[in-house]
Order: C-alpha cells, then structure tokens, then sequence
C-alpha cells in the first residue's frame, strides 16, 4: 500500500483516479455481459459456414473477447486509471498478440501433408 | 596505470553500527513474519543455496555416470529422472530467483533511496508461495521423480511418461506466482519510490537491469503456468490439445514452452549483467562506459528476446519460413549483448583496476558469457543447427551462459555485496582462490562437451561408445573442481559472518547509494530519506581519468 500512498501523496490532483463508476454503468455492464453469455449459447448451436470453413470458434473468440475488454476497462476499472496503467494493459494484450502472431508464422505456412 | 595487481584493502578499522536489520529482533517469528525487504532476500538467499544443491547432487550423479562408456551407475530411467530434476531444480528453484530475489530484493530499494519495496507484504508472500512451489518440486523427486527432461515435451510428457509430471507442473506453477510477484514488486517500486532527485537516467544499471527483467517475469511466467495447466489437463483428462492422437498439436506445445522459456534465460541473465555493470566500474574506480546504451540495451534485450522462441524448434518440424524469421531475429539479439560487453571493456580502459574477488568473477563472466554468446549464434544459424542441436554442444552452450555467466554473476554479487548484507568482509585469499578453481573447473567440464557436441554425442543417454570417454572423464574432472569451487564459499562466508573484517559502510568507494548507509543497513535502509544531486558512477576526474 505504500506505493498507493505515495501516488496520492504525489499527485493531489488525480483524485478523479479512484472515481468509481456509477451503479447504473454497472448494470448496464452486466446485462451487456448477460447478452454476450446468451450470444454465445446461442452461436454455438448454429452450423455457421463460409466456404466450407466453420466459423463457429472466431465468432466465439470474438464474443469472449468484447466481454472481456468491458470487464477490463469497467469492472477493473481500466477506463478511469492512469495512462501508465493502461501501458501497461495494452502491453499485456500486445505480448499476447506477439505470441499468436509469430506462432502463425509457423502454422500458417508449414507443409501440412 | 599501474601495472601492479592491486587489491582494495581496508586498513582503518570499523565498528559494527549498534542497530541494524540483522540484529533488530532475534526471535524466528520476526524473521518468518518479515516485511523487510533485507531479511526476505536472506530467507530467499537459504532456500535458494538448499536447492542449488540439491541441483548439484542430480548433477554430480550424470557426471559420474558418464564417467564409462557403459551405462552402468545408473538404470536408462534413473538417469532420466536424474538429468531431469537436475534442469528442474536449477532453472526454476535456483536460477530464476537467483539474482533478483536475493540481490536485487535487498539492493534495488536501497539503490533508489526507498525504504522498502512497494509492496513488502506481496515481498514476503512470494517467498512462501515459492517454498510452497519448491516443496511440490522435492516431493515430485522424493516420491519417484519425473523423466521428461526438464522441457516437458508433449506428448511424452502428457501421454506416455509414467513419472510424476502433475507433481512437478504444479510446483513450477507455484513457483511461478512468487516470480511474477518479485516482478511486479520491482516494477512498482522503481516507477513510484524513487527518492527526490533519483531520475531514470541516475538509476544504477542494476535496477535498470532489474526492471527489464521484471518486464519478462510478468508478462511471460503467465505462459509457461497455462501451458503447464494445459499439459495437466490433457495427462489428466485427455482433453486433446498437444497430443496428436487426440486431434492436438506437439508444436503447439514447444511454441507455448518456450514463449516462457527463452525469455526466461534472460529473467536469468539480466540481472546478473547488472551486477556485472555495477563490479566492474567499481573495480575501475571510473565511470561506466556507455550507460545509456548498457539501460536500454537491458530493455531491448527483454523485448527482442520474446521474439526468437522458435530457435529451440529448427528441427521439429516448423515451417522453414517460420525458421528463416525466427533464425534472423535470434542473430539480431545477440547485438545488444554484445553492446554490453564492448561496453564492460571499455570501462576497464584507463580505469584504475583492482583485482578484488567479485572482479575476478567479473572477468570470468565476460568471457564465459562471451563464449556462451557466440556459440549461441552457431545454433541460431539454420543448417548448423540441425548437426548440433540435441548434441552436447547445446548443453555446453548453455551452460557457459548460464553457470559461467549467471551462476559466477551471483557469487560476483554475494562478494561484492557481502560487506552490505552483513557488515563484515569475506577473507579475499580463500575468495580468489575459490573464484579461481571456478573458473578452471568450469572450463574443463564444459569445453570438451563443445567438442563432444560437435563429434556428434547426443544429450540425454547414459552410455556413449568408448572414444568418448577421455573427452567425458575431462569433464567430470572439472565437474569435482568446479564442486569445491561452489563448496569453498559456503565454508569462509559462514565463517566471516563471525570473523570475518568489519567493513564499514564502503569497502570497495564505490558511488551508489547502497553505499552511503551504514553495513550492515538499518532497518529502514537510512536514516534519512537521502537526496540525489548527480550521476550514478561519479568517480570524478582522479585516478580513474590518467
Ligand atoms: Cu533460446
């Protein structure tokens, strides 16, 4: 906690840093969320194809990763935080982006027989 | 410059300062319930020497199997689980703690002039979380072991091994939460408890070092714990994800393995280039050649080295244009290496050199790392590496980084620092000689499994056919020298913890502000908060600029 202290101490007029959301921003979140959670029932029931490749998964990962981005930047509060902060988030999403990236490189162009 | 060897020798006598973080409280609870920073590196220090032993037996028992031709000391399966828990008890019980965990848990607050580390509670909760890890990993050896090498390759580590690899997972999972804690801690604490006056660019290369670490440790240690979690949950539950027969990938699990597990050969060596940064303008008793190209080159190293993983893959069957790309940016790490190197040479230049016990360990390490470095780029390249990959080339290879850079990096270190953490000075006799028989054992171990390597003997089997066997013998001849070397510092560091010289605040005049508090250092690091007014390696223009 001293660090947390110490921010405060150092910067008095980033009070506005530990705003918290309203409860209605909350509510509409999860119900965001609750939708999302029913989209993805509902998707996964479906035979969605283009060209004979299913696209089942990617709609999947796009669902989870939208609500996940609300949770990040609402629940946990990253909206309101300090630009350092949100370096530091975007740099955890950029790695993970390194890692799918160059792993493709591989995947992508291997000689499957 | 002089040409004589010159030792720094403390002449005026010293007393112990009256109250000091050693001495504040005798009782085991205000060691076990710490949150200074300075007794949570102790503790860290104790468990870590415990398993760089047990390491040390594991590794005593392959060398001396490989003593003959014959597989004979040990059965085909015990040699595997002995090669293995060797690698895991060194990499993740030793190696990734070593330096940041000890040294940089007790400098780093002191070097910027902070009481503490950010968060001391989170400090003294990764140290348990750690022995946790640490215990899952020894009753993973005491109840059986495990055989899969210290990689886990799937699928025999998730199908066909019948050892204990949930065990051992679960332990380096463990473990792996104490190491994103260190990171974090030192993240925070260099951005937001810097003292008045301490700027980025009046940092010591240590926490610069440090800090480029702690970028690996968190955004990497998440990887390898999925992977691991993955590997359980296909072992267990045959959920097919790496295994081909259940419709997985093994490259798959290579890819995630070593996202970790290359980056984390630099959460190990970073830091100790650090210490190196730190030794040698000390010794030289001038400033640091190059600072900012040293700070970021700390930096680019981190991020270019989560870049290269593939390496380890040439041969497993990886697209070769994944191959090219991979091949060409392992070459392209190598530069800010090398600018740290260039830079560690010329600040020996003209500098008024001392030849104290943590230089000579500096020294090795420059030219070990040198050669581990250099060779590494004979594996990066495509052709080459598929005669030598899997030989003992690679294991020499890494070895030279990692023991004759690392593990010479911490004893650099404990030296060097040793007057900090407990106020009194290692004998320099039985230190130089120790130091010494480190650096002939290590060569003589290591410098014919190059050559072994290249012959073509491959790693891993307990039997070798007969014209191998001088070049083998070597090696464990070394292995024993190399032993003592390791042995001897335990014997005269207890020693002069009794005995030893009291050193006062600054034994060797170095600049830092380590050094400016008292030895050993209050509990609160000083006694008032201090103010930074210049550079970190001020030698002024005296002896060091002739
Ligand atoms: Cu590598």
């Amino acid at each position: 906690m001293t660090a947390h202290q110490q921010t405060e101490h150092q910067q008095p007029h980033h009070e506005s840093v530990h705003h918290i959301g309203s409860l209605f921003t909350y509510a509409l979140i999860f119900g965001a969320l609750l939708i999302g959670t029913g989209l993805t029932v509902w998707a996964a029931f479906q035979n969605i194809e283009v060209g004979g490749i299913s696209l089942n998964a990617p709609i999947a990962l796009i669902i989870a990763t939208v609500k996940a981005t609300l949770v990040v930047l609402y629940f946990m509060h990253v909206k309101d935080s300090s630009r350092l902060t949100k370096i530091t988030v975007i740099s955890g999403v950029f790695w993970l982006g390194i890692l799918l990236t160059l792993t493709m490189t591989d995947f992508l162009t291997r000689a499957w027989h | 410059m002089s040409t004589a060897v010159t030792d720094v020798v403390v002449t005026e006598t010293h007393v112990m300062p009256e109250e000091h973080y050693l001495n504040a409280d005798h009782s085991l609870k205000s060691w076990l319930l710490t949150q200074d920073h300075k007794r949570i590196a102790i503790l860290y220090m104790l468990t870590i020497t415990f398993f760089f032993f047990v390491g040390g037996i594991m590794a005593s028992l392959v060398r001396l199997e490989l003593l003959t031709p014959a597989g004979d000391l040990l059965e085909s399966d015990t040699y595997n689980k002995a090669f293995t828990m060797h690698g895991v008890m060194m990499i993740f019980f030793f190696l990734i703690p070593s330096v940041p965990a000890t040294l940089g848990n007790f400098l780093i607050p002191m070097m910027i002039g902070a009481k503490d580390l950010a968060f001391p509670k989170i400090n003294l909760l990764s140290w348990y979380i750690f022995v946790v890890g640490a215990c899952f990993g020894l009753a993973a050896m005491i109840t059986g072991g495990v055989d899969t090498g210290w990689t886990f390759y799937a699928p025999l580590s998730t199908t066909y091994s019948n050892t204990n690899v949930i065990l051992t997972a679960v332990g380096i999972l463990i473990a792996g939460f104490a190491s994103i804690f260190t990171g974090l801690n030192f993240i925070v604490t260099i951005h937001k408890m810097r003292a008045p006056g301490q700027t980025w660019f009046r940092l010591p290369l240590f926490v610069w070092a440090h800090y480029a670490a702690s970028i690996i440790m968190v955004l990497g240690t998440p990887v390898i714990a999925i992977t691991l979690i993955l590997v359980a949950l296909e072992r267990g539950f045959h959920i097919g994800i790496f295994d081909p027969r259940l419709g997985g990938d093994p490259i798959l699990f290579q890819h995630m393995f070593w996202f970790y597990s290359h980056p984390a050969v630099y959460i190990m060596i970073l830091p100790g280039m650090g210490v190196i940064s730190e030794v040698v303008t000390t010794f030289s008793h001038k400033r640091i050649f190059g600072y900012k190209a040293i700070a970021f080159s700390s930096v680019a190293i981190a991020v270019f080295g989560f870049l290269v993983w593939a390496h380890h893959m040439f041969i497993a069957g990886i697209s070769m244009y994944a191959a090219l790309i991979f091949s060409l940016i392992s070459f392209l790490v190598a530069i800010p290496s090398a600018i740290k190197v260039f830079n560690w040479s010329a600040t020996l230049y003209k500098g008024s050199v001392r030849w104290n016990t943590p230089m000579l360990y500096a020294f090795g390490f420059i030219g070990l790392f040198t050669i581990g470095g250099l060779t590494g780029l004979f594996l990066a390249a495509l052709g080459l590496d598929v005669h030598l990959t899997e030989t003992y080339f690679i294991v020499a290879h890494f070895h030279y980084v990692m023991v004759g850079g690392m593990v010479l990096a911490y004893l650099c270190g404990i030296h060097h620092w040793w007057p900090k953490m407990t106020g009194r000075l290692y004998p320099e006799l039985p230190a130089k000689l120790s130091a010494l028989l480190v650096f002939v054992g290590f060569n003589l171990t290591f410098m014919p499994q190059f050559i072994l390597g290249y012959l073509g003997m491959p790693r891993r089997y307990h039997s070798y056919p007969p014209e191998w066997q001088v070049l083998n013998v070597l090696s464990t001849a070394g292995a024993s020298i190399l032993a003592i070397g390791f042995l001897l510092p335990m014997l005269y560091l207890v020693w002069s913890l009794k005995y030893g010289q009291v050193a006062g605040p600054n034994p060797w005049e170095s600049t830092g502000l380590e050094w400016e508090t008292s030895s050993p250092p209050p509990s609160h690091n000083f006694h008032e908060t201090p103010v930074v007014t210049s550079e970190p390696y001020n030698y002024g223009e005296k002896e060091g600029e002739v």
